[in-house]
């Protein structure tokens, strides 16, 4: 037998004892925090932002990647939860913990409503529900301009200090600090979460859905909580990037948010927590280079990227870079 | 009254134009299985080399929409041998989904960068600019080429499909491409011309339709759902099904755009929904 | 005291084709069955009815007493009706383990955990390990199920139907496609399911069947046409004929 916790072949990270997941979350958002603060010392609004969108790229790994339901309505979930954010903050609502609180909910709620719609199909009639639900949201949000700031956005909320005591700054350094011990605290929990019986019966599910039907699943609800975890760590996303930048914008919910998500998780690697966090940074440190001087540039590169690693690394850089070095393991064991 | 009859005219119309861009891709998914969701960026390219050839190089309406049919098949085809051929059938959605939208990008990018990030306006000659008297009415002259259009598409398509060989293998395969293969049809090629096929229409219906969906740089993007919608709803391969899919969208999103104007594509989007939740096997029913 | 599992006149049209035409039969605890019949008989469709893959255009399907006939698969499962594949149908991307954990999590109502490890709870733990061991598979415990030889998924299937500890217990075809030399090890894992279970084995194999089965029930176009010991229905004029029959057409075929 081999060590506890082991059980599947590409998967859990191998580390001894009851905390690993704790272990490997802080462990891998100390390194990228680190490393990020000395590449980009004045540049944290940027780190900020990309740890924002990285919650959306877990929150569609969740889905896509551990349950197999393709979508391209995700933003939808995080847009709507910044908005509740801004709005709550308007209303009065200050503290970032508070806020985040309802982001939460927001994302959850629009999750749960997500997976009704979605996860209801499979295949073309999926995909094609996930876009209209999507662009749905995003013309409700340019029409209900009271809520949302139409195309100005909302902008003209400030959330308080974090816990109290630390203030917001024009650095960005507490919004820095703050989403990346977020982000340490969801990752922990996720990757405990899909180790779980739930999030292995969602992997079951994706797997073959008649065959866990045979073993007496339910599948649609159980699909439609999943959408519910997942539109709540949408909503973490969501809920940071409305008290971060203190602008909400309808990008937020649009489809070229839903498929850039998309694309940062197939980079990455669906399936793999840590493939979509890595995922996400690439693609976004790379699309802040290229992507600022000319749009249509970055969209050749992104496409031709994606045409690539369907091509050639169907299950993303995480997985093809992970089965590399098992190989290189197994080789060095072998001598 | 004046509106009821302004807004069947206008949905037919754009109806009409959804049919002759979405019936390549019906076909093609009933075929050979492929959600493309570059099927948008295919009418996208047709459009811009039509625009290119009417104002660039003073060509006619006529020509220029042969132009651009045949420079956009021509021009695809290498994908469907480098891209395409092994997305059929056997790939799973993810990885097609994943492939098209790669090259939907793809396409806009390198589309806008040849031609300039512009909207393409698509003139229309003199003959058809204009209103037309149908008798109890005006409409715009170009309505009555696009409907005329539509309906040869699709006469053309269901005579091509049914009474032809070229049909009866398609059928065939449809069925059973193992067994299609073993009684001696080259499959690959039926899939390589249903694919021209499918781009040809996409290009021609691009063309026609500009003046209802306006040729500018994120064209592919933006209407990508639309195609998607037609071909589930109306049940990949159907030709009856698409039609009525056609108008049946045509109209939620000409009324939505005449009653409504400041929903924008709420109650369009809304429609697909509720269309998908009734008929979740299509409107025509489940073929199979 | 009620039949595990009654059938009551089931009957199925495709179209206008009569696949299964108002077959019925009970399963008491403990039985041991086999359902043959020559090929398109209608096996598959009948089991398909049984567990709720597919509708019934009339009829009644009882399990334990309660009329199924309208109720899901899930429904069916957790209620004690279990079946295997006649191809696999297993869950590829995870280990063999996992698919049996899956299945033990389910019976036991704790697949709603979100943050405990799935398989390393002890009682899930223990029970995985030991259904392994009767299955012979636990040196492939920790394999994803994609990487094993063809046989071998066919164990896992079994494995799982043992771990839904089911009152009636489906086998569709279960030595289909397994070398024949490795064909003990299944019939091995067969013989260890607990005596008071019902089990209907659907098989092409005859020789299988009539070592396995103490009755055996024949199908020939949708109907049943014989259920009885092994000796009276090798006895059986209209099993012979349907049997002999199609078998020659078979070879004619061939």
């Amino acid at each position: 037998m081999t060590a506890i916790g082991t059980t599947t072949a590409a998967g859990a990270p191998r580390l001894p004892g009851w905390v690993r997941y704790e272990v490997t979350a802080f462990a891998v958002v100390t390194a990228l925090g680190l490393i990020g603060y000395l590449v980009f010392p004045f540049d944290l609004a940027l780190l900020t932002r990309i740890i924002a969108v990285t919650f959306l790229v877990l929150s569609l790994d969740l889905v896509t990647g551990y349950a197999g339901v393709v979508t391209l309505g995700q933003a939808a979930i995080f847009g709507v939860a910044a908005y509740a954010v801004g709005n709550a903050c308007l209303a009065g609502i200050t503290d970032p913990v508070m806020l985040l609180g309802v982001g939460i909910i927001a994302g959850a709620l629009m999750g749960l409503v997500s997976g009704v719609l979605i996860s209801r199909f499979s295949a073309l009639p999926q995909l094609v529900i996930s876009i209209a639900f999507g662009q749905l949201v995003a013309a409700l949000a340019n029409k209900l301009a009271q809520f949302t700031g139409g195309s100005d956005g909302l902008a003209g909320f400030a959330p308080s200090a974090v816990l109290g005591v630390f203030e917001f700054d024009i650095f960005g350094r507490t919004s820095f600090g703050f989403s990346l011990v977020v982000l340490a605290v969801v990752l922990a929990l996720l990757l405990r979460f899909v180790q779980s019986p739930f999030g292995l019966m969602c992997r079951g599910i994706r797997d073959d859905a008649l065959r866990a039907r045979m073993i007496g699943t339910a599948v649609y609800p159980r699909l439609i909580v999943m959408y519910g975890v997942s539109g709540a760590v949408a909503g973490v996303g969501g809920a940071l990037s409305a008290i971060n930048v203190g602008v909400v914008s309808l990008h937020s919910v649009s489809f070229e948010m839903s498929a850039e998500a998309l694309v940062m998780l197939v980079v990455g690697g669906a399936g793999h927590l840590l493939g979509a966090v890595f995922g996400s940074i690439l693609f976004q440190i790379f699309g802040h280079f290229v992507g600022s001087t000319n749009p249509f540039h970055w969209m050749t590169i992104v496409g031709g990227t994606l045409i690539l690693i369907t091509l050639f690394a169907p299950k993303g850089l995480y997985s093809a870079f992970a089965s590399a070095m098992a190989k290189f393991r197994k080789s060095r064991v072998s001598q | 009254m004046i509106t009821i009859l302004s807004i069947a005219i206008d949905a037919l119309a754009f109806g009409m134009v959804l049919f002759i861009i979405s019936i390549g891709l019906s076909v093609m998914m009933g075929l050979a299985r492929v959600v493309n969701l570059a099927h948008g960026a295919f009418a996208m390219i047709g459009g811009y080399i039509a625009s290119y050839m009417l104002r660039e190089a003073g060509a006619g309406f006529a020509l220029s929409t042969l132009v651009a049919v045949l420079g956009t098949i021509a021009i695809l085809m290498p994908l469907e041998f480098l891209l395409y051929r092994r997305l059929y059938r056997n790939a799973d959605a993810f990885r097609q989904i994943l492939m098209t939208i790669g090259l939907t990008f793809f396409i806009i990018g390198i589309t806008n960068t040849v031609f300039g990030p512009t909207s393409k306006p698509i003139p229309l000659p003199e003959a058809l600019s204009g209103p037309l008297d149908i008798g109890f009415r005006m409409v715009p002259a170009h309505y009555v080429l696009v409907i005329a259009c539509g309906a040869i598409t699709a006469l053309g398509l269901w005579f091509l499909l049914d009474k032809t060989q070229f049909g009866t293998r398609i059928r065939a395969t449809v069925d059973n491409a193992a067994m299609a293969e073993s009684l001696g049809i080259r499959t690959e090629i039926l899939y390589a011309a249903t694919f021209a096929l499918a781009v040809g229409l996409a290009a021609f219906g691009g063309v026609l339709g500009a003046q209802l969906l306006p040729i500018e740089p994120y064209y592919a993007l933006r209407y990508m759902v639309i195609f998607l919608v037609v071909v589930s709803v109306g049940g990949a391969g159907s030709i009856l099904g698409a039609l009525a899919a056609s108008l049946v969208l045509g109209l939620a999103s000409t009324a939505g755009k005449y009653m409504a104007p400041e929903f924008g594509d709420f109650f369009f989007y809304l429609t697909v929904i509720l269309v998908v939740f009734i008929f979740p096997h299509g409107l025509l029913g489940a073929r199979k | 005291m009620s039949a595990l599992l009654q059938l009551d006149d089931v009957s199925m049209s495709f179209g206008g084709l009569k696949v299964t035409q108002e077959v019925s039969f009970t399963l008491q605890t403990g039985d041991r069955v086999g359902l043959i019949g020559p090929n398109g008989a209608g096996k598959t469709t009948l089991v398909n009815l049984v567990t709720g893959n597919l509708n019934p255009s009339s009829g009644r399907i009882l399990l334990q007493g309660e009329d199924v006939t309208h109720t899901g698969i899930s429904h069916r499962v957790r209620h004690g009706l279990v079946r295997t594949f006649q191809i696999t149908r297993l869950f590829q991307t995870l280990s063999v383990a996992d698919n049996v954990a899956l299945a033990l999590l389910q019976r036991k109502g704790l697949a709603m955990g979100f943050l405990s490890s799935a398989t390393q709870r002890p009682e899930i733990r223990d029970e995985w390990t030991r259904i392994l061991q009767v299955t012979g598979l636990e040196s492939r415990a920790y394999d994803p199920v994609s990487v094993l030889a063809y046989g071998e998924q066919r164990l896992v299937e079994i494995a799982m139907a043992l771990a839904l500890k089911p009152k009636v217990l489906l086998l569709d075809e279960p030595a289909a496609g397994i070398p024949h030399e490795e064909t003990h090890r299944v019939l091995d894992a067969i013989a260890a399911l607990p005596a008071d279970i019902a089990v209907l084995m659907i098989e092409h194999d005859i020789d299988l069947v009539f070592r396995f089965a103490s009755r055996v029930l024949v199908l020939a176009n949708g109907k049943l046409i014989c259920d009885g010991t092994p000796d009276t229905v090798a006895a059986n004029d209209e099993v012979r004929s349907a049997y002999l029959g199609s078998y020659a057409n078979d070879r004619r075929s061939a």
